[in-house]
């Protein structure tokens, strides 16, 4: 049978991202499948460059909205990492409040994109009507709905007040009930269960193979958390279990990030009600030269940060790998081979982000580089110019 | 007011289109749409083709990649057709304003109706910034009789 392509992209109502998939389909299956991104990139690892190690903070947060506090949280883990500091306890427990925040508020929003999807829109209107308490939540412990602003290296930008934490509990407990709610209605559906089980099935292998990440493995049965692996700031302090299932399917997919969520609120109960005392941050007067690297593990995977510092008040060097990055190649392990309806909702099964991934390198068909960092802006400062006088514009 | 412009009014329909923003103000125009804000019940709903739409919703700061097919999707857009920036990328590139990708803002691409500033705007300014484009389309077509 002749393949056909179906294009999926770039502004197609299925992602609010631009991204441009391909999908090769003979008859309704799907035999091969190509990503293509880089609408998206912004060039934040030279941006970073740019600004100072305090400023840069706030550059990172701006790489994916969902993400805003995972980014800032490995960099400046990987600053401190530079200059050996010890972030005070307090400091630490507000980090973890935040990041676990985000973590439930980002679950909630993939599984109302997840029902979707399937065309299941009253899982969509549940659960985004449940994540603007989570947003209730942020705002009165950080201020903000979305960029919190909460991180600096050494410490964080504000304190949670002693009055809120009570109100911040009682939302908590309020969201529970429904999130019960929603995680029977969910499992126990049968037109969820017959659209997800067994569809897009990443297999333990596969998974290792394409060293995905995040829940993306955990669903596929590895046992993998960078807060379990190798805790930092609170993580190790208070009580609470990694989900792992086995199927790799995107049902478990699903209900992984359903009971990730439940620990991420059982995490923010312990670290309110343990909150301790004392400084939220720490005098930090230069860094060093040296380099520096800072993971956390974000809603999607772990988000990991590479910072060098020559001794200047900017970092010489900033990297960053984001988790779709790892997660992204494991289309061609899910997507081939099962039917194109199936298709929107493996691509959507893996939380994809694209703002996070979108990354450059100009090489040549050798694989010799034609283009590093300084040669780029360049290139692009005529650019500018060119397109600038195309469109008649100053 | 001809027939084309009342119609206008009562119900604006959105394509969304996210030129290199980070999703912040992507996730807040769908939040407009869940039950704590419910935009549908003004008659506003996001579609899924620039065909069938009359405000055409941009957010992120507008990247290289993206500046030729924004200018498509705004030949493609039937008239009258309104553009709404949402967000500090596109109105003024923001954070991103040194950066070798981001070499335009939005209203030097294409023009723009109505700014709406933030980052991201929280879903109740997306719903002034609406209120003040219907006004504007008010204030234009009765200006015009």
């Amino acid at each position: 049978m002749a393949k056909t392509i179906v294009p999926i992209g770039p502004y197609h109502p299925l992602q609010e991202e631009p991204e441009f998939f391909s999908l090769m389909v003979e008859g309704e299956r799907v035999v091969d499948i190509d990503v293509q991104i880089g609408y998206n990139h912004r060039g934040i690892e030279k941006i970073s460059e740019m600004k100072n190690f305090d400023q840069s903070t706030f550059a990172v947060e701006r790489i994916c909205g969902i993400c805003s506090t995972s980014h800032p949280f490995a960099y400046t883990r990987a600053v401190e990492d530079i200059i050996q500091a010890e972030v005070p306890l307090r400091a630490q427990y507000i980090r973890t409040i935040i990041a676990e925040g985000e973590r439930v508020h980002s679950h909630l929003l993939w599984l109302g994109l997840a029902g979707h999807f399937l065309g299941y829109n009253t899982v969509f209107m549940w659960a985004w009507k449940l994540r603007e308490e989570i947003l209730d939540v942020m705002e009165i412990l950080s201020g903000n709905r979305n960029n919190y602003a909460m991180f600096k290296p050494g410490g964080v930008r504000r304190d949670i007040k002693a009055e809120d934490i009570p109100v911040v509990l009682k939302k908590l407990d309020s969201i529970v009930p429904t999130l019960t709610m929603i995680k029977k209605a969910v499992m126990d559906d049968p037109v969820l269960q017959a659209r997800t089980k067994n569809v897009g099935v990443l297999t333990k292998e596969k998974a290792i193979d394409y060293c995905a990440l995040g829940p993306t493995a955990r669903s596929s049965g590895i046992a993998i958390d960078v807060r379990k692996d190798s805790p930092y700031e609170a993580y190790d302090k208070v009580e609470w279990d990694m989900i792992v299932l086995k199927n790799g399917d995107v049902f478990d997919k699903v209900v992984l990030r359903i009971l990730e969520t439940f620990e991420s609120i059982r995490i923010l109960r312990q670290c309110l009600k343990n909150l301790p005392g004392g400084k939220i941050d720490m005098q930090i007067t230069d860094i060093p030269p040296g380099e520096g690297i800072g993971t956390h593990e974000a809603p999607r995977g772990e988000s990991f940060h590479y910072v060098l510092s020559d001794g200047t008040n900017r970092p010489a060097r900033h990297k960053i790998r984001a988790p779709t990055f790892m997660n992204m190649p494991t289309y061609k392990a899910t997507v081939v081979g099962e039917t194109i309806s199936d298709a929107a909702i493996i691509l959507a099964a893996i939380d994809p982000c694209y703002c996070c991934t979108e990354r450059m390198a100009v090489r040549d068909t050798k694989g010799k580089m034609l283009y590093n960092g300084e040669g780029l802006v360049k290139l692009s400062q005529e650019k500018t110019e060119k397109i600038r006088e195309k469109l008649g514009r100053c | 007011m001809n027939l084309k412009q009342k119609a206008l009014l009562k119900s604006l329909w959105v394509f969304h289109m996210s030129t290199g923003s980070c999703n912040n103000c992507d996730i807040e125009i769908i939040d407009c749409l869940t039950p704590r804000h419910d935009i549908e019940r003004f008659g506003m709903v996001l579609v899924g083709s620039i065909k069938h739409a009359d405000v055409l919703l941009v957010t992120g700061s507008v990247t290289r990649k993206c500046i030729p097919r924004i200018k498509r999707i705004y030949e493609q857009m039937p008239k009258p057709g309104f553009v709404v920036a949402m967000g500090e990328c596109s109105l003024s590139r923001g954070m991103y304003i040194n950066s070798y990708n981001c070499p335009l803002p939005l209203d030097k691409v294409i023009p723009v109706d109505v700014y709406v500033p933030g980052c991201p705007p929280r879903p109740e300014a997306m719903i002034a910034g609406i209120v003040k484009l219907i006004e504007k389309i008010k204030a234009t077509s009765e200006g015009k009789k």
